[in-house]
Formats: C-alpha cells, sequence, structure tokens
C-alpha cells in the first residue's frame, strides 16, 4: 500500500524543524519513528503534502538523569529506555517501555513521537500521567513547559502549536518509598491493548500516602481515577479498599464497544486490571522485586 | 496535493553492497528491497505492521520495512535473509530452521530468522520466555510456533560454540 505522494524534507536540527514546519503551513507533518503516522498513511487517513523528517538530527535519542529526574530525548525509541538503566529505576516505566507492541516496533517508536500522536490506545501517555511529567515544547518563538495533563487535549490532538514539536520529556522520579506498575491486556504482542491500567503508589507503613490510577484505551484520553484515588489516599490498604478503587474505575472508564470488546466487558477488564496493579505497586513500593508482564488474550 | 513530488538519492548498504538510487519519498523499504533490489526473500504479509514477514535488521536492529520508508534508510546497514548465507554456508539459524521443521510454507521464515538474529546478538543464551517475546511480533500460520522456539534454542546452542558474533 502507498501512501499519497508527499515532498519529504530532513531537518537537521529540532530548530530547522520547526522553522520547515511554519513555512510549510498546514499540510506538513513531523515523522519521529512512524510506527503509527506510516500505518495512517497507507491507509490514507493520514495525508500529509510534506513530511519533515526528525531520524537524521543527532543528539535527540537519550536518557539523562538530572536532579531527581529522568530526562527523555524526544527521539528516544521505546527500545532504549526498555535497555536503560536510568529508566529501570522508575520500573513503571520499564513496563511500558518493554510492553509497547513487539521488537521491531520498539527498535522505531519514539517517546516523544508518542505522546505527540495522542493515541487513544497509546501506552506512554496513561503511564506518564501516573507520574509527575512535563513536556517541553520547542517553537519558531521558543520553548514553554507543560505538564503532562495540560498538554493532552483530546483524542490525537495535543497542545502543540502547528510549528511546534516535543523536544524534551522529563520524568521526576519518584522516591524510594514508592512503586509504580503498569499492565495492558493484549490479544497479540503487535496490537493496541484491549484497556491497560497504570498505578503508581507511595507508601508510609501500611498506609497509602499517595497513590496514582490510570487507564488506558477506555475513554478519548488516558483517565485519572480521581474518586478510586480518594478513597486510599491517608488509608491503611486492604483489600477491600482496593476493590472499591477498581469499582471506581469501572465507572470513571469511558469505553467504547468494539472489535476488542463491549463496553461491559472493558469496564470488568479495566477494574481487574487496576486491582493487579495496585497490588504490584504495592510490592515495589515495599522494596520487593516484582516482574509484571502485560496480559495476552 | 502536488501531482509529482521530487525524488530523493539515497545510499543504502544492503547485506555488504553499497547501492545508490533515487527513490520516491512514499516507497517504502520493502518495496526498494523487493522491486528495485529485486531482493524477494523479504515478504510482504499484511502490510499494516502486525505479522513481521518483512522484517529486516537496520543497522542490526529488526524493523518491519513495509513500516519505514526508504528514503529513512539513507545511509543505513540493512541485512536481509540473502545476507545470511556465507560462501555457501548457511548460517546457524537457517540451519536450525530447517534442521528443526521451524517452518512449513516457509513465508514469514525469512522475517522470523532475522527478528531471532537480533535476539541472539543482545542475548546469546535467551530462555524460553524471552525467545517468544522477541518473535512476539512475527505471525506464523503453519507450525503452530513450537518447531520454531527449538530452531532459535539449537541456534542459540550452535551460535555460542562457534562463538558468532552475527
Amino acid at each position: 500500500m502507498y501512501p499519497r505522494a508527499f515532498t519529504y524534507h530532513r531537518a537537521g536540527s529540532l530548530q530547522e524543524a520547526v522553522t520547515v514546519l511554519s513555512q510549510l503551513g498546514e499540510g506538513a507533518k513531523l515523522l519521529a519513528g512512524g510506527q503509527s503516522l506510516i500505518p495512517l498513511m497507507k491507509l490514507r487517513f493520514a495525508n500529509p503534502v510534506h513530511l519533515v523528517d526528525l531520524n537524521f538530527i543527532s543528539g535527540t535519542s537519550y536518557v539523562r538523569e538530572l536532579d531527581g529526574a529522568l530526562h527523555f530525548g524526544p527521539l528516544t525509541r521505546h527500545a532504549e529506555i526498555e535497555k536503560s538503566a536510568s529508566a529501570a529505576r522508575v520500573p513503571i516505566l520499564l513496563d511500558c517501555a518493554a510492553g509497547i507492541a513487539d521488537v521491531q516496533v520498539r527498535n522505531r517508536g519514539t517517546i516523544g513521537g508518542s505522546l505527540a500522536e495522542a493515541d487513544p490506545s497509546g501506552d506512554w501517555a496513561t503511564v506518564l500521567l501516573t507520574i509527575s511529567c512535563e513536556v517541553q515544547c520547542t517553537g519558531t518563538s521558543g520553548k514553554r513547559t507543560l505538564k503532562l495533563s495540560e498538554f493532552l487535549k483530546d483524542a490525537y490532538t495535543t497542545a502543540l502549536a502547528h510549528d511546534e514539536l516535543v523536544s524534551e520529556v522529563v520524568v521526576k522520579v519518584p522516591p524510594g518509598n514508592s512503586g509504580g506498575a503498569y499492565i495492558a491486556f493484549k490479544r497479540t504482542a503487535p496490537v493496541y491493548p484491549t484497556a491497560s491500567a497504570a498505578v503508581q503508589l507511595t507508601v508510609e507503613g501500611d498506609r497509602c500516602k499517595d497513590i496514582a490510577i490510570g487507564l488506558g484505551c477506555v475513554g478519548l484520553l488516558p483517565i485519572r481515577v480521581n474518586e478510586g484515588e480518594a478513597l486510599l489516599r491517608g488509608q491503611q490498604i486492604t483489600s477491600k479498599l482496593i476493590e472499591s478503587a477498581a469499582d471506581a474505575a469501572r465507572v470513571a472508564a469511558d469505553p467504547q464497544s468494539d472489535m476488542r470488546g463491549s463496553v461491559e466487558y472493558k469496564r470488568q477488564l479495566v477494574g481487574a486490571l487496576v486491582k493487579r496493579s495496585i497490588h504490584a505497586a504495592l510490592q515495589r513500593a515495599r522494596g520487593h522485586q516484582v516482574e509484571v508482564s502485560h496480559i495476552y488474550a | 496535493m502536488p501531482e509529482a513530488t521530487q525524488n530523493v538519492f539515497i545510499q543504502v548498504r544492503v547485506n555488504g553492497k553499497l547501492h545508490s538510487r533515487e527513490v520516491e519519498p512514499r516507497q517504502l523499504l520493502v518495496e526498494f528491497l523487493r522491486e528495485d533490489l529485486e531482493l524477494t526473500g523479504t515478504h510482504i504479509g499484511c502490510d499494516t505492521t502486525y505479522c513481521g514477514a518483512c522484517t529486516v535488521l537496520m543497522n542490526g536492529a529488526a524493523v518491519k520495512s513495509c513500516t519505514v520508508f526508504s528514503v529513512q534508510a539513507d545511509r543505513a546497514e540493512i541485512t536481509t535473509v540473502e545476507g545470511l548465507e556465507k560462501d555457501g554456508e548457511l548460517q546457524p539459524i537457517q540451519k536450525a530452521f530447517g534442521d528443526c521443521y521451524g517452518l512449513q510454507c516457509g513465508y514469514c521464515t525469512p522475517g522470523l530468522m532475522l527478528s531471532a538474529l537480533q535476539l541472539l546478538k543482545d542475548n546469546p543464551h535467551p530462555d524460553q520466555k524471552q525467545i517468544r517475546k522477541a518473535i512476539a511480533g512475527n505471525t506464523c500460520r503453519c507450525t503452530g510456533y513450537q518447531n520454531i522456539f527449538k530452531a532459535i534454542e539449537t541456534a542459540a546452542a550452535v551460535m555460542r560454540s562457534a562463538g558468532h558474533g552475527d
């Protein structure tokens, strides 16, 4: 399948890319890993007139630890994050990076591209919404930094202006008494999850000091389960409370019925994923090594 | 929509041989390999980033060549199934797929072997779980995968004893 014809531009720097974007206007799109964009172009759902390739810009792929935060270059591939010792310090990041699609897609797909694409079924946004994450955006008129929750606007829609791009993703390293886990339910590796849940939990003794619960693929944007979080925050963690938080997740979910399942099925599923994620996050917050993996139908 | 777009000059090293060509920007790497270079060992299965039949190594990393534009492979090193055999000797992964009956129709086999080779380069001692994860992006509709796992384990052992770097 061939996409519509387009003119190819190869950017030599991020600054050059935004300049070219502003000159070319709305018909231009950026090409990062291309693992979402190229399939969309082949189906002719996306028909850019110009494509500005970011892949040849040096110095855009890195994971750096700086002042208690991890800084990700916009073109850092999922596979590089999967192998990064720095990212391994935040297990929920590893769950995400190592579980996206398959090896081939992880070798190409990028963290910046995933956030900028804002696909409702994408993995990164769901995970990063549960930890402190900022997105640095660079445009022709300079840089600005947005919280991820401000950056994500709607399905396939972000706060990026036409001539802006994601130039860095910054994640604060959670404290030592915090643990997180991300679990997706998928039919096979290369497909998008049916539903997913991300939990980052900070403990103080046997109490929950803080918790963030994120749901993926069950709404136009990733969903934070505020009511479920409020049930647990400050409380002693009991199975009953975890069950109530899962119930709150089922209510907060806003899924659509499709080939992957009915609305009711996805609500049930996402509740179960939240429970499993809370249990894994709790173990990790208590300093135990727990391996989690996505669940395949 | 422009009627015609400007072709782009690329230089790609495929199986050790440098190729210089002008390509249309929308051409996919798999088409470049099959149509321009006539290396038809790389197959098109689903053409939707799912099945992995088109898997090749790009600078040593497995990629689905139906989801990479040829222009992106400029200055890259590509390995296809045609590049595995050396001086008439099958690469251990090729021999193992044959010996273990790791294929039936053979359509998925080139892609599977290249995914397996990336695994064995990164991890010469893969366990069963790591093998499964490494080939999760490759679909086989004949074998039921069991003999493919055996083939990869067999190749891993052969390559370890022979000290294969690739």
